[in-house]
């Protein structure tokens, strides 16, 4: 581990970590009690990847990601309240309710959404980092991926793009080792050999232990840096784990109960407490205390969620058209952005 | 007025809008070194520079994504399709990402892109390279569609379209790249207003909507028909999505016959959708069935005089007048 982050940047990380955590669990309950529908894509396990990547970028780098959303956005600090109101399908959620789990989106954090289909943001994450080119300015993009996502063409073709162009950006593989069901192995040539992806499109490749929120940090420090210098796009390796299935219906039967939990083991957040209190960095009460902090925010935005009014079905013939156009109307933007910057727009 | 060919109003549209707004770029294959591969980009390079004239591996998916990120990100792209027959493989990007973006973000990112080409048949390439897609994405919410038959309209809607803060599908036509009409000089400004549609004919006995170049046709048989005494009135929507329907129903109301006329294939088509909602509107108005005039629901085929016979013709048109004038 690398001792370069002081004491409070790792309390602010281990924070993050922990109100993901908090978070997915109630989201899960909330899910069995029926009051989230659809799909539902847990980040537990993972929370290294976002949050250590997320803390080396500058707030206003943009980020995009996949369908399993909900820990990009809380590491970019959204309330967990309009996150859960947006499980819940209610108007005060971060998408109005209009996007659900998979489409988080969050203008003011540069967060420019959670996107359903496998690999279909590679196209948009070069899109956001010719913005930036096209701009001049100084910043990068990541566009973060499952491994399942390595094997659409759209990924393959963005790679090109964004080397072709040397475009800012970095492709963060959350590589969890599963397509859904799938093995890594089974559905990916050269599983074993990831930085022969990008080697294909002469493009850097670094790899980092999606486990250790720290490596993460590092390894997307220094890419980020590199990519601001102008010396190109990267492709980051980050190896990871979800403890929780696909989406909420998954049974599982492609794993064994053992693996997952040899795979607890290398819980990212244990492996943040232990080294701070190893290093006496904090002591333990300082940890219960965030964690208290985490399991309150995350009751209040079940509570939130709940209390919020049933949107109305003039909401349907909102946000569909910029200009609108015969029964098309023009929406308010979601509570999330009224209520951080009012009179925007 | 001068006359200048479709293809140059197109570069006027894009040329004009790209000098006032910085943040409108061109890309998409051939467009800069080649300077275009229909020569609708010709010069836009050396005037603009590579930056905003940009050009692309063969990649539909990414560079179409791109164009819907970058809209995102508060550019405004002007995505070129060599031809619409092409964007098939990057249907997600299009059809998925740009004109659902605003609803699912609950507001807060808009698509502000235009996706231009080719579109239709007509020159023998095979039914892969022959497609009409309006009937196919103008099902889609969240999209507007413009589908310009002469230079003046192409030049007034691609003006409008690059200024609209929706992803807009513009089709436009090989087989009308060389076609030439009257459009005002470059310093008389006009835009041409999305859902406004064109008579481009008036007339008392029948009505005859067509989109694209079929309007064309439908202008040829209106003047044969003309000198048999059945005066057509022409009406060409130019937009699908927004559609004038008013303009047509009311055309109905006075004529009480319509055929339309569509480049695309029958089955749930744009034409069906026309026929439908007059019905719905304005049945009592109608003195016969509505008469639709589509591409035979058939792939395109290659050989010539197969492929003419699919495609709706002024031939085609003159019978369906005909036929459904017949109790007049």
């Amino acid at each position: 581990m690398s001792d370069s982050l002081d004491a409070a940047a790792l309390l602010g990380m281990l924070r993050r970590m922990m109100v993901i955590r908090r978070f997915e669990e109630r989201a899960a309950q909330s899910y069995q009690q029926a009051n989230v529908g659809g799909f539902c894509h847990l980040y537990i396990g993972q929370e290294a990847v976002a949050v250590g990547s997320i803390s080396a970028l500058r707030p206003d780098d943009p980020i995009i990601t996949a369908y399993r959303d909900h820990g990009h956005a809380l590491a970019r600090d959204m309330d967990p309240r309009y996150a859960m109101a947006e499980l819940f399908g209610k108007l005060t959620g971060c998408s109005k309710g209009k996007g659900g789990s998979m489409h988080y989106f969050d203008r003011e954090h540069h967060m420019y959404g959670g996107h359903a289909i496998v690999g279909g943001q590679c196209p948009l994450g070069i899109g956001i980092a010719f913005g930036i080119q096209y701009l001049e300015e100084d910043k990068v993009c990541v566009c973060y991926l499952g491994d399942g996502a390595l094997n659409q063409g759209g990924f393959h073709e963005s790679m090109n793009m964004a080397a072709v162009m040397n475009l800012p950006i970095i492709f963060a593989l959350e590589n969890n080792q599963y397509s859904m069901g799938t093995h890594i192995a089974r559905g990916t040539a050269a599983a074993d050999n990831l930085p022969a992806k990008a080697a294909a499109y002469d493009m850097r490749a670094d790899a980092c232990d999606g486990m250790d929120v720290q490596a993460v940090y590092n390894c997307f420090a220094k890419q980020a840096a590199l990519v601001r210098a102008g010396e190109g796009p990267a492709f980051v390796d980050c190896q990871t784990y979800r403890y929780k299935g696909h989406s909420m219906s998954d049974p599982q039967k492609y794993r064994s109960k053992d693996e997952v939990s040899e795979q607890e083991q290398q819980d990212p957040i244990n492996k943040l407490v232990n080294h701070l209190i190893d290093n006496h960095l904090c002591d333990q009460s300082e940890i219960d205390k965030i964690d208290k902090h985490a399991k309150d925010q995350a009751l209040e935005s079940v509570k939130f969620a709940n209390d919020s009014p049933e949107t109305g079905l003039d909401e349907l013939f909102t946000d569909v058209y910029s200009q609108p156009y015969g029964p098309y109307k023009k929406g308010d933007l979601p509570l999330m952005l009224r209520e951080r910057d009012p009179g925007d727009r | 007025m001068r006359e200048i060919q479709y293809r140059e109003a197109l570069r006027e549209a894009m040329t004009e809008e790209m000098a006032r707004d910085s943040r409108v770029f061109l890309m998409g294959e051939e467009v800069a070194e080649y300077n275009g591969a229909y020569k609708v980009s010709q010069g836009m390079l050396e005037r603009f520079g590579p930056k905003r004239v940009v050009d692309t591996p063969i990649s539909e998916t990414a560079f179409s994504g791109l164009g819907v990120g970058a809209a995102m990100y508060g550019l405004r792209p002007i995505i070129e399709f060599m031809s619409w027959s092409f964007c098939l493989v990057a249907a997600d990007q299009i059809i998925n990402n740009a004109p659902k973006m605003l609803y699912m973000s609950g507001g807060q990112f808009g698509v502000p892109a235009v996706f231009r080409g080719n579109n239709g048949a007509g020159g023998q390439l095979g039914s892969t390279h022959s497609w009409s897609v309006e009937s196919m994405f103008s099902s889609v919410p969240g999209l507007k569609m413009a589908i310009p038959a002469t230079p003046y309209d192409a030049k007034g809607l691609l003006r409008t379209a690059i200024r609209d803060d929706d992803p807009v599908f513009f089709l436009e036509s090989e087989r009308l790249l060389g076609f030439k009409g009257p459009v005002p000089p470059p310093e008389e400004e006009y835009l041409i207003p999305f859902g406004q549609a064109d008579i481009k004919l008036v007339g008392t006995d029948c009505t005859i909507v067509a989109m694209g170049r079929p309007i064309h046709f439908a202008l040829q048989a209106a003047l044969e028909l003309a000198k048999e005494g059945i005066h057509c009135e022409v009406i060409d929507p130019r937009t699908i999505r927004p559609l004038d329907i008013d303009t047509i129903v009311a055309s109905v109301r006075k004529t009480g016959y319509l055929v339309v006329v569509d480049q695309s294939w029958p089955f749930a088509s744009v034409a069906s959708e026309i026929a439908m909602q007059v019905y719905e509107q304005a049945l009592d108005d109608l003195d016969n069935k509505i008469i639709r005039v589509n591409n035979d629901d058939v792939p395109a085929p290659y050989n010539r005089t197969l492929e003419q016979e699919m495609l709706p013709n002024a031939k085609k048109i003159y019978e369906a007048v005909r036929a459904v004038t017949y109790n007049a």
